[in-house]
């Protein structure tokens, strides 16, 4: 007896649907010092099948409130912001994570104001343009910052709406599972973030193909984007990529315009 | 079939009225026996040393011959675009904006002339090419002049600046109006291009050429290059384009997609359509009768965001077939320039064939079918308004695209029964939903997963208005100020 205490890792899983499985091929990775699940094609069809289920509740949420959850989830992320430290560059990146969701919460209920419009017709018809979540997202995660890089592109896409499905970074997949532990502690509701760790080499091609989701973002994928475009066309998904930092025209990018008509009359 | 070979005066009761015809005039449009290509402010002819005949479906003479560009002619269209760009977008928007003005102006003291030539072209009834295409044609190209110069309160917090040479795809349904849509926020944001007509309907964006030249616009600035899909297929290829903007089938819109993998090429497809038309029984049953009959007759059905799938609840649904019937049994099918024409002329023999396959496939598949007893003349391609009722949403009537006057019917009992099945379809260009009860119309519309709602109206259009699809009728919005966002990039 040494009396030295043993530190309780943490099993590194997948989230989806609001749980944390195993892969179902039971295979790992070991990366970062820990044994990473690596999903599988099987695991990614579960996270589309998970996040298309929560689509239609988070979508039909008002905005207020997904605005409200947004913020819930940078509160859980502050409280863990120790471990997120220990899983990117350091404080300062979980901090720039942290104030970048609360940045974006605050667009809930601004983004029909800024992005949609009514339409000055030439006849006797009310007619306005909204903006609507385009559906299910799969997400591409740049290799680094592991954390905010992360969260630069799940924000704008969450925050309007849509359902996402997050290939984490290859190298350092641990920020991503941290922050599915801020987001199973949040309100959001599961199934809204799916998260998956291995490769992404495999699996983007998976979710690229995949006939039930509606955009892909591009943005960290390293590898043969113009193949992952290829596979996208064949139900014309929306191939995303980020343009600016922090901009409402992020979140537009994942975002659908729908035009309604009614006429005007006694 | 047999009912639509009966004339009109054999099925109509003893002592009825039929209408006198009452033909447009064709002189004021003359064709030249040949259109070269529209490249640097000039007519060329084709270095593919090609050419093919341009046909009035509606009576199949020939209207003209027309070039067939090859991959050098679209090289040329593109590096003369190129040339042009850099003075073009660095003239003062005020003075681009005049230029679109011009146009505008232009096409309306010209709107008869280019409405018969659409008619002629293409097949569609005078009446719809003179009140629709033509005035919507230059409210479109007026209302993205005034946004030349007014381009940075748009985008809030963004800096607007044109893309560089746009290659635009134009489909054969609304031959001028698309190019319109096409063109007019292209030159607004500064930007040049190339655009390439349908095969089958040429001659007004070749017209359009001359109301350039009168307008003043700088050569190069739009070219315009006619051909079959090999000639799109160049120009998408090409090197030196910064943006494809494509109107058109899905099936070709994957392929652009595909084709563009890889490159930084912005692109923006607005493709096919099945829209569902809901109809409630509490509906102002006529009003809704008239949207149907305009949701899926107009242009004889080519229109990607036709009300092709009419949902029904069960209740009112016996009496609305009755009602719709006798109401098809009024549309006026023959010549597009006789203005008391509802429905034209098929646009091709290929959009003939496909539209009598499905309608084949309907039958088969155990659908009823029903044509209102109508003439339909001997030359031509013709296809008599049709409407099948008994489809089931596995059938293929139900769930591709048929582009053409044909009408399916489906049943539904509750506001949730008809969500569901109108957004059973791969596309999501537009719907329309009929009642009377204001809350219920939000409602539908919030849930339906289109881009184009109608509440209580169907096929209106606006340059002011926003027009696009969800899924895979495609991405980007023409219309509004939304549509600028397709031909700027963001510093």
């Amino acid at each position: 007896m040494t009396g030295r205490r043993l530190a309780v890792r943490k099993t590194y899983k997948l989230f989806i649907g609001g749980a944390f499985p195993r892969s179902e091929s039971g295979r790992t990775l070991e990366l970062e010092g820990y044994n990473v699940a690596r999903a599988s094609r099987k695991d990614a069809r579960e996270a589309v099948v998970a996040a298309r289920k929560a689509f239609g509740g988070w979508s039909a949420a008002t905005a207020y409130n997904r605005g409200q959850v947004l913020y819930r989830l940078a509160e859980t992320m502050e409280t863990r912001a120790g471990a997120f430290a220990a899983a990117c560059t350091g404080r300062r990146e979980v901090a720039r994570a942290i104030d970048r969701v609360v940045w974006y919460a605050g667009w809930a209920d601004k983004l029909a104001q800024v992005l949609g419009s009514a339409n000055p017709v030439a006849g006797p018809y009310f007619n306005f343009t909204i903006p609507e979540p385009t559906g299910v997202v799969a997400i591409v995660a740049p290799t680094e910052p592991a954390l905010d890089g992360l969260v630069a592109r799940l924000a704008p896409a969450v925050v309007g709406g849509n359902a996402v499905v997050v290939l984490a970074s290859d190298d350092h997949p641990l920020a991503a599972i941290e922050l599915a532990e801020a987001v199973a502690t949040s309100d959001v509701p599961g199934g809204v973030v799916n998260v998956l760790t291995g490769l992404r080499s495999e699996l983007a091609p998976v979710l690229a193909a995949h006939m039930d989701v509606n955009a892909i973002d591009v943005t960290g994928a390293d590898g043969d984007v113009a193949a992952l475009e290829v596979l996208a066309a064949e139900n014309v998904k929306r191939v995303v990529r980020a343009r600016e930092d922090r901009s409402p025209w992020e979140i537009a990018s994942f975002m659908e315009l729908k035009t309604v008509w009614h006429p005007i009359g006694r | 079939m047999g009912a639509v070979e009966k004339s009109r005066k054999d099925v109509l009761p003893a002592g009825s009225w039929d209408y006198a015809s009452s033909l447009e005039g064709r002189d004021i449009v003359s064709f030249e026996e040949r259109y070269g290509l529209f490249i640097g402010g000039e007519q060329v002819s084709p270095r593919s040393r090609s050419w093919f005949t341009t046909v009035s479906p509606s009576t199949e003479e020939p209207l003209a011959e027309v070039a067939q560009a090859g991959a050098k002619d679209v090289a040329l269209a593109v590096g003369a675009a190129q040339e042009a760009f850099a003075p073009w977008s660095s003239w003062r928007p005020a003075e681009r904006a005049k230029v679109l003005f011009r146009i505008a102006r232009i096409l309306q003291e010209r709107a008869r002339e280019l409405a018969v030539a659409e008619s002629l072209d293409g097949g569609k009834p005078i009446k719809e090419s003179r009140d629709v295409d033509l005035p919507l044609a230059a409210a479109h190209f007026f209302y993205y002049a005034g946004w030349a110069d007014k381009l940075e309160y748009a985008f809030p917090g963004r800096r607007p600046r044109p893309i560089g040479v746009a290659a635009q795809i134009v489909p054969w349904n609304f031959p001028l109006l698309m190019l319109a849509w096409k063109i007019a926020p292209a030159l607004a944001c500064g930007n040049t291009v190339v655009l390439k007509p349908a095969e089958t309907t040429p001659l007004t964006a070749l017209l359009f050429a001359d109301v350039c030249r009168q307008a003043e616009v700088p050569p190069g600035v739009v070219n315009i290059v006619t051909g079959d899909g090999s000639t799109g297929a160049h120009l998408v290829r090409s090197e030196g384009i910064g943006k494809v903007a494509f109107t058109g089938s899905t099936e070709v819109g994957k392929a652009i997609q595909r084709e563009l993998a890889g490159r930084d090429i912005s692109l923006t497809l607005e493709l096919g359509g099945k829209a569902a038309n809901i109809v409630f029984e509490d509906c102002a049953l006529d009003q809704a009768v008239e949207g149907i009959v305009n949701g899926i007759y107009f242009n004889q059905g080519h229109v990607c965001c036709a009300g092709s799938r009419l949902l029904v609840q069960e209740s009112i649904h016996d009496q609305l077939v009755r009602k719709l019937k006798r109401r098809m049994s009024t549309l006026r099918v023959g010549d597009p320039l006789d203005k008391n024409t509802d429905v034209g002329a098929i646009n091709s023999k290929a959009q003939l064939d496909r539209i009598t396959e499905l309608v084949q496939a309907g039958t088969d598949e155990g659908a009823e079918l029903y044509q209102p007893p109508c003439r339909l003349p001997e030359k031509g391609w013709w296809f008599a308004p049709t409407v099948f009722t008994n489809v089931a949403q596995s059938h293929r009537i139900a769930q591709e695209e048929i582009f053409g006057p044909v009408l399916s019917v489906l049943t539904f009992r509750t506001p949730d029964e008809a969500v569901e099945k109108a957004n059973n379809t791969m596309y999501g260009l537009s719907a329309g939903i009929w009642t009377e009860k204001g809350s219920r119309i939000l409602w539908m519309a919030d849930r339906l997963r289109a881009g184009v709602v109608w509440g209580n109206t169907f096929n209106r259009f606006d340059p002011a208005s926003p027009f696009g699809g969800y899924k895979e009728s495609g991405f980007g919005r023409e219309g509004g100020r939304h549509g600028l966002e397709a031909y700027l990039r963001f510093e």
